[in-house]
């Protein structure tokens, strides 16, 4: 996993709540084998004109003007501002893949769904929770900036507009500790093979049906 | 002794390793695997040098990409390559790698995952389950903890058989009283879900209970459980009774002999302690429940059969406005229209939260003797699995859906979210019986109404949406 430290980048508005995760990736996209190659067709049916499928050459698709992340003074854009249950619906975790590959870092949002924050948090794609009332200031000042952009520091737990204003957030301290690290968990677990097969072993003996 | 919840009673009985800040070690009992969600994950145990933990804990199937027609020209009935290969995949992964049994494209007992685990014997009360799907959830109807996961986490439980998670907070959501005639499982998960909110649940596992949960038959807990992802929520679970321990007895991969009467004993002891304490509680009165039908590109966004499509306007909060103004839109539906004169292009009756015999035999009561209405382009019934799909063949359902013009399919995930031929075209409208309406499920500019296997079935026959409670059936 990539460590997350600190980033300081421009931001985009995606003005819409409860966006699922069939937007985020579509299901057609979920047919690779592969670990890559999702950034194309992050929210493909809202950023495209035409409908997209696997294969396609997507820099010739038609680019959708209307959608916010066409629009030239948010290229580039590594931090995604949006509304409360980002992320809701599908456990695929192309979606955290899609979003990190086409460049997002970080993603504010006043609530994530539960299975999407796990998944981002282990890809190393920073999910930042902030109020609504602080998320609608940020709404403001963005579209008010042209270039607006966000310092994210993980280490602080603190989001820091161009004015200077900081605000902090949450996140669990195992998940910080292993971003800031970017530890495998996997590895980590198995630091504690002896407890598994202990469990195992007293389990066995409880719930015998278990094992057959 | 303190009392406890079920959900302290499956967690507790799980827990390998606790850190200071509550990150829990979880042992998993079974894995369930399918081709979507675990390549990647099976690709990055093999360049670990990895290899699964217990094999004998997964039991694999092919259910997302696969076709529901033309079995008979075998894997090159799937005509997209892409999807081909993702399924080869899983058979070469299993194959390497091993299971506990494996369901894959043509057997006989293949079928969506999560109506083939309970009805396996794969599914027991007591376990902790996980799968790379979000609507794991549907196996807490067996009085287990059960959610959905995503693909790191599918390899982490290969490769170590646990899980770092945290517990969450638990909501009891108590129906009380009786189902009036003609409602379903679903149309109180949808009637939950437009109480809660789709985000409601986040942060919790919810359990569902009261006497209108106990009258539910397993069929109708799995329908559920299964739609508790919508409310936000990983996992729900109904607590274990007669009805469990009849359902489980028998089946292929339970227990039998002295151990099953061990093994009953112990879940017969999976209910929440009376007096247990929930962060919340949410309470419905069953008879109030009436048929349910969504408008818009959420479940949350759900009304009674005699509503009617809501006025943004009359909505105060300008995010949930901007919400239900782009839902009506794209749904390309205008506010009060009343739910009654909405018109389906396409009917699917399937998907994991409705492929169960028991919803097959209610769609059947509805459609019997009659035909589709003129304007519906398409009707398919896809069973949940094989076993379901032979099941309802030997009770004549199969002729009566064909009779009526439905098209009686293959078994698999089919049209509920259209990784295979099964879609919608843009624009199209469909009554569709499965848990997600979100824009573009089920086929790019697709527009969905949920709703129940007797309503699904009654809109087909009438051409709009209909009370199948003044339809006779």
């Amino acid at each position: 996993m990539e460590r997350f430290v600190r980033s300081e980048g421009l931001v985009v508005p995606l003005d819409r709540a409860n966006v699922d995760t069939d937007a985020i990736i579509p299901k057609q996209y979920l047919k690779s084998i592969k670990r890559t190659g999702y950034g194309p067709n992050l929210f493909d049916e809202w950023r495209y004109l035409d409908h997209g499928e696997p294969g396609m050459d997507h820099a010739r698709r038609p680019l959708n003007p209307d959608f916010v992340l066409n629009q030239p003074r948010y290229r580039g854009a590594t931090v995604l501002l949006t509304r409360e249950n980002f992320g809701c619906g599908s456990s695929r975790e192309h979606a955290p893949w899609a979003l990190l590959q086409y460049g997002f870092q970080a993603v504010i949002a006043p609530s994530f769904a539960d299975i999407f924050y796990t998944n981002s948090l282990k890809n190393g794609l920073l999910l930042i929770r902030l109020d609504a009332k602080t998320v609608d200031r940020l709404f403001s000042e963005v579209r008010d900036a042209e270039g607006y952009r966000l310092a994210v520091d993980l280490e602080r737990q603190t989001v820091t507009t161009p004015g200077g204003a900081s605000f902090s957030f949450d996140i669990d301290p195992f998940a910080k500790h292993r971003l800031l690290n970017g530890l495998d968990e996997i590895g980590l677990t198995l630091e504690h093979a002896d407890k598994i097969r202990a469990f195992e072993a007293r389990q066995r003996e409880r719930q015998p049906w278990l094992f057959a | 002794m303190t009392t406890r919840t079920l959900y302290d009673k499956l967690w507790e009985s799980h827990v390998v390793h606790e850190e200071h800040d509550g990150a829990t070690l979880l042992y998993i009992d079974r894995h369930l695997v399918h081709e979507v969600t675990s390549p990647q994950a099976y690709e990055g145990l093999t360049l670990a040098g990895r290899k699964p933990w217990r094999v004998d804990s997964i039991v694999a199937t092919a259910d997302h990409n696969t076709p529901t027609r033309n079995w008979d020209r075998g894997i090159a009935g799937i005509a997209d390559p892409v999807s081909r290969l993702q399924v080869e995949t899983l058979d070469r992964n299993i194959k390497k790698y091993g299971a506990r049994a494996y369901f894959p494209f043509l057997d006989k007992q293949q079928g969506i995952v999560h109506v083939i685990g309970p009805e396996q014997g794969a599914t027991l009360p007591g376990m902790t389950l996980v799968c790379g799907d979000s609507h794991t959830s549907t196996h807490g109807a067996l009085g287990c903890l059960a959610f959905g996961i995503g693909t790191s986490e599918v390899e982490h439980v290969l490769a170590t058989q646990c899980l770092v998670v945290k517990k969450t907070k638990c909501m009891n959501i108590v129906v009380e009283g009786a189902l009036g005639r003609g409602i379903t499982a679903k149309d109180v998960i949808l009637a939950i879900i437009g109480k809660i909110g789709s985000a409601g649940g986040t942060g919790y596992t919810l359990e569902y209970s009261g006497a209108a949960i106990r009258a539910l038959s397993m069929e109708g807990r799995m329908t559920l459980c299964n739609m508790s992802i919508e409310a936000g929520a990983r996992a729900g679970m109904v607590a274990v009774d007669d009805k469990t321990i009849e359902y489980v007895k028998g089946r292929p991969l339970a227990p039998k002999g002295p151990m099953w009467d061990r093994a009953e004993a112990y879940w017969r002891t999976l209910v929440s302690d009376p007096g247990a304490r929930f962060d919340k509680v949410v309470t419905l009165d069953a008879g109030s429940i009436q048929p349910q039908v969504t408008w818009g590109t959420n479940p949350q966004m759900v009304t009674t059969i005699d509503g009617r499509v809501p006025d943004p306007a009359q909505e105060q909060d300008p995010v949930q406005r901007e919400w239900i103004t782009r839902a009506l839109k794209y749904m390309d539906l205008k506010p009060n229209t009343p739910i009654t004169e909405i018109r389906p292009d396409k009917v699917f009756i399937g998907a994991c939260t409705n492929s169960r015999i028991e919803d097959l035999r209610v769609a059947a009561q509805v459609v019997k003797g009659r035909k589709i209405a003129a304007s519906v382009k398409l009707a398919i019934v896809v069973p949940g699995s094989g076993r379901v799909k032979r099941q309802a063949e030997q009770e004549g359902l199969d002729k009566i859906f064909t009779a009526a013009g439905f098209e009686w399919r293959e078994p698999g995930c089919s049209m509920c979210l259209g990784m295979n031929d099964d879609q919608l075209s843009p624009g199209e409208r469909c009554a569709s019986t499965s848990n997600r309406n979100f824009e573009g499920r089920q086929g790019p500019g697709g527009r969905t109404h949920l709703m129940s296997p007797a309503m699904a079935a009654a809109a087909a026959i009438a051409g709009h949406f209909v009370d199948v409670r003044d339809f006779g059936g």
